[in-house]
């Protein structure tokens, strides 16, 4: 009972915030959002909403183009795929997450979980690597103890 | 001049390349006179130095001297340029920039080659590297980029001017500082390489490369920063770092770099990790390499990049040269980078080092795979694609998270094995500050769950804060204990705590500017643009401004004639300022330039755009930005330099502790370093 009530409140809050992150998502929101996923193809390697060149052959009219589309009441995904069609894979700012393009994505993060897997597994090898028994250890001598204690200072800063 | 410019670089290649074999000859040689032999290489490498400045004040007096004989100065200056920009012409072309490289190099060797008495030995092998390197250079602007190439035909009253997006007073430091980074990553990797040839025996050898590369990440971290901020003042569209190609190369070293600086302590204090230390001091230096490559082939497209040439196989050739010496090295002499201790514990000082390694790495790594991505899919799937913003935004942004909650965590625990309930009573106070702040931001208005962009701002801003108390609760406990045992107040006591060990505070003071860093960046998902034609006595709005036309104009000057909007800025009906967004069209280049307007404070900066006169109306057409919290990027890059400064002073001598201040005082530093 009581993990169907967890479940239930999970569903509510996640439809909360998907509605939350839905409100107000009016034309300009949408212009803005589908703006910055588009790149302007003169070669300047900009944003589409961001490049600034005076007399751009390109940046103004795709900006009309994208403007007319969402009035029109494209979708986000049809704008764009037009946008696709016209100027090629290119004028996406980043890959799909299709195909090919699905590893520029997958890559880091695998390369992130790997790393901290192998961090992990290493320590615990290390950690439960046995020592040699303390009974057979001689007695430090005074000199190893000044090392000890200059390696202590070493590692405390004092 | 040109000649003389030429003879220098000819005769820089020939002391460099003397000072290469001869050194190598003395160290391979036991008789009376290695040591002679030795020293006449030491002084080749410090005459290299004068060669090649001769060769750089060569081309810099033909700038001012307007001698557009020389190809690169007619294709980068022009008779009316400024003096402080033909001074910047020396790097502001292929062939000047690389000269300007070897000259940087030849600088940094002869502060080696005079501080030689440190040691001897590894100063030698150091050097002998260098001298390597140095030639590499000399080679390129000797024979494939030369810098005195003469023009053909008649000759050109006037030049074509320098490209005006680097007429700018940033350009005239960026570059420099960027170069100090990149080049300056020659010096610790030499050392590297000389203690692993010569199977180095002893710490000390750690301590030099890592002071080395301290000051060349200070300056790199300055090169990079400043390229930000000129992206900001001079490209005019708002932002500071795109992810350009070029700006991700200058990246990739730094984050290496800054990951060797933490990983070194393991070395210096539990002598682990010596094997991984070499190879990041190692990678450091490739990706310097790597980075002027994709600036200079043309493999990458960019708006910074030079103009694509064949020296792109030099480097390739270049890096693999290096790379095959690294692991040459490396397999001869491994035996000698045996770790004294190993990992103990996953919570633990050694462990949070190494996570924060793992983590900067893959930030590295995530860099470089978005930067050949395009070059990857059109070699695999013949389709060139975009790897832009959003791509590096939505990637690293988490990483950069895990960074900064590490950056919490590592100061609070101890060497070899921290207990929980240690962790738990420092990381108490700073976790409660947090939390607070969060449930403070919501409370004022900030919606996490609305964007993913507000939900990275709150969540970096949270563990900046934790970050900041963490390092406020290390300077605050280590002065009580100074403060209680020599009756200073508790601000004398920090100062006399960072004075005793400057590394360690140092290092806390740039953690806290990165911090101050972080929580500029996250105001950028709070930005507001608009953008409106603006007539005579025209308003817009944005955010509590309004902006009020009073005039445009034009102007026309010999160097560029510019249009040029007046606009004054009220705040809630109150005046501000009034403020100027230009735009400059340079005569020489015929090109066009952006001169943004922006009013900075430490709320957000109100930046303005001229972005040209309507055709049809000939009215101005204005681009207001409303950047939250940039001046705080700026700030926390300067504290950022000078905990790197802090970092870099000596010791001051330890206070004599009485007979129980030891324990207490073991108690506050159980952290350690």
């Amino acid at each position: 009972m009581l993990s169907f009530l967890k479940y239930r409140v999970l569903q509510v809050v996640a439809l909360c915030v998907a509605i939350f992150g839905l409100m107000g998502a009016g034309d300009d929101a949408r212009f803005n959002a589908v703006g910055h996923k588009l790149m302007c193809v003169c070669g300047c390697n900009q944003i589409l909403l961001e490049c600034n060149h005076v007399g751009c052959t390109y940046s103004d009219r795709m900006r009309n183009e994208l403007s007319a589309a969402l009035s029109r009441g494209d979708s986000d995904d049809l704008a764009t795929q037009a946008f696709v069609q016209k100027y090629g894979a290119i004028v996406l700012a980043a890959p799909t997450g299709t195909g090919f393009n699905r590893l520029a994505w997958i890559t880091p993060f695998a390369a992130l979980f790997i790393g901290l897997a192998s961090v992990v597994l290493v320590v615990r090898t290390w950690r439960n690597r046995p020592g040699a028994p303390a009974a057979t250890l001689p007695a430090t001598p005074a000199a190893a103890l000044e090392h000890f204690r200059e390696e202590a200072r070493k590692e405390t800063d004092l | 001049m040109p000649q003389l410019g030429s003879f220098s670089l000819l005769l820089a290649l020939a002391l460099s390349l003397y000072c290469f074999l001869a050194g190598i000859l003395a160290l391979f040689r036991h008789d009376a006179n290695a040591d002679r032999l030795g020293e006449t290489a030491r002084r080749a490498g410090v005459a290299t130095f004068f060669a090649v400045t001769l060769a750089a004040l060569a081309l810099v007096t033909a700038a001012f001297q307007n001698d557009f004989s020389v190809a690169y100065i007619f294709h980068h200056s022009n008779r009316d340029l400024p003096a402080a920009y033909k001074f910047a012409a020396l790097w502001s072309g292929q062939e000047g920039s690389l000269l300007f490289w070897s000259f940087l190099l030849a600088a940094y060797g002869l502060v080696l080659r005079l501080r030689h008495k440190v040691d001897p030995r590894l100063f030698a092998y150091a050097s002998v590297i260098l001298a390597g390197v140095q030639i590499f250079f000399l080679l390129l602007v000797n024979f494939a980029a030369h810098p005195f190439a003469m023009m053909q035909g008649t000759l050109p009253d006037d030049g074509n001017g320098l490209n005006p997006l680097l007429q700018y007073p940033e350009m005239v430091i960026h570059p420099p500082m960027l170069y100090l980074g990149y080049v300056g990553f020659t010096v610790p990797f030499a050392f590297a390489l000389g203690a692993l040839a010569m199977r180095y025996h002893g710490d000390k050898w750690i301590h030099i490369t890592r002071r080395w590369t301290m000051v060349t990440w200070g300056f790199l971290t300055c090169g990079i920063f400043l390229g930000a901020h000129w992206a900001y003042s001079v490209l005019g569209w708002g932002g500071y770092w795109a992810w350009d190609p070029v700006k991700n190369a200058s990246l990739m070293p730094w984050l290496t770099g800054t990951a060797f600086l933490h990983s070194v302590m393991m070395q210096e204090k539990r002598g682990m990790l010596k094997v991984w230390n070499m190879w990041l001091i190692f990678a450091t230096f490739m990706l310097s390499i790597f980075g002027t490559f994709l600036t200079r082939s043309g493999v990458v497209s960019s708006v910074h990049a030079f103009a694509q040439s064949s020296i792109g196989t030099w480097f390739l050739v270049f890096l693999a040269i290096i790379l095959a010496a690294c692991t040459f090295f490396f397999v001869r002499n491994r035996s000698h980078l045996k770790s004294e201790h190993k990992l103990e514990s996953l919570v633990s000082r050694e462990s949070s080092f190494v996570f924060n390694n793992l983590i900067l790495l893959v930030a590295c790594f995530t860099v470089l795979w978005g930067t050949l991505f395009p070059v990857l899919s059109e070699w695999i799937q013949g389709t060139k694609v975009t790897v832009g913003p959003p791509f590096f935004n939505r990637v690293n942004i988490p990483v950069a998270l895990l960074l900064l909650l590490l950056t919490a965590l590592g100061p609070l625990l101890a060497w070899r094995r921290t207990s929980i309930e240690s962790l738990r009573r420092n990381f108490s106070i700073p976790a409660f500050a947090a939390l607070a702040v969060g449930v403070l931001l919501i409370a004022f208005g900030l919606r996490p769950w609305r964007t993913p962009s507000a939900f990275y701002a709150l969540m970096t801003i949270c563990l900046s804060v934790l970050v900041a108390v963490t390092v406020f609760s290390e300077f605050i406990r280590g002065g009580l204990v100074i403060a209680r045992h020599t009756g200073q107040n508790l601000f004398s006591s920090m100062g006399h705590l960072a004075h005793r060990n400057t590394r360690r505070y140092g290092g806390y003071i740039v953690h806290f500017g990165v911090v101050v860093v972080m929580i500029g960046l996250a105001g950028s998902a709070f930005n507001q643009d608009r953008e409106k034609e603006l007539g005579y006595g025209d308003q817009m709005n944005i955010g509590d401004y309004t902006l009020t036309c009073r005039s445009y104009t034009q102007d026309d000057r010999p160097n560029y004639r510019s249009e040029w909007a007046i606009i004054d800025v009220s705040k809630n009906g109150k005046p501000l300022a009034t403020m100027f967004p230009e735009r400059r069209f340079y005569k020489a280049s015929q090109q066009m330039a952006t001169m943004v307007a922006n009013r900075s404070t430490v709320k957000e900066d109100l930046y303005l755009v001229y972005e040209g006169l309507n055709q049809d109306t000939a009215r101005p057409i204005i681009k207001a930005h409303l950047n939250p919290l940039v001046m705080w990027i700026w700030v926390g890059v300067l504290i950022m330099v000078i905990g790197t400064v802090i970092g870099l002073l000596p010791n001051a001598a330890p206070v004599r502790l009485t007979a129980s201040a030891p324990v207490r005082a073991a108690a506050v530093m159980e952290a350690g370093d």
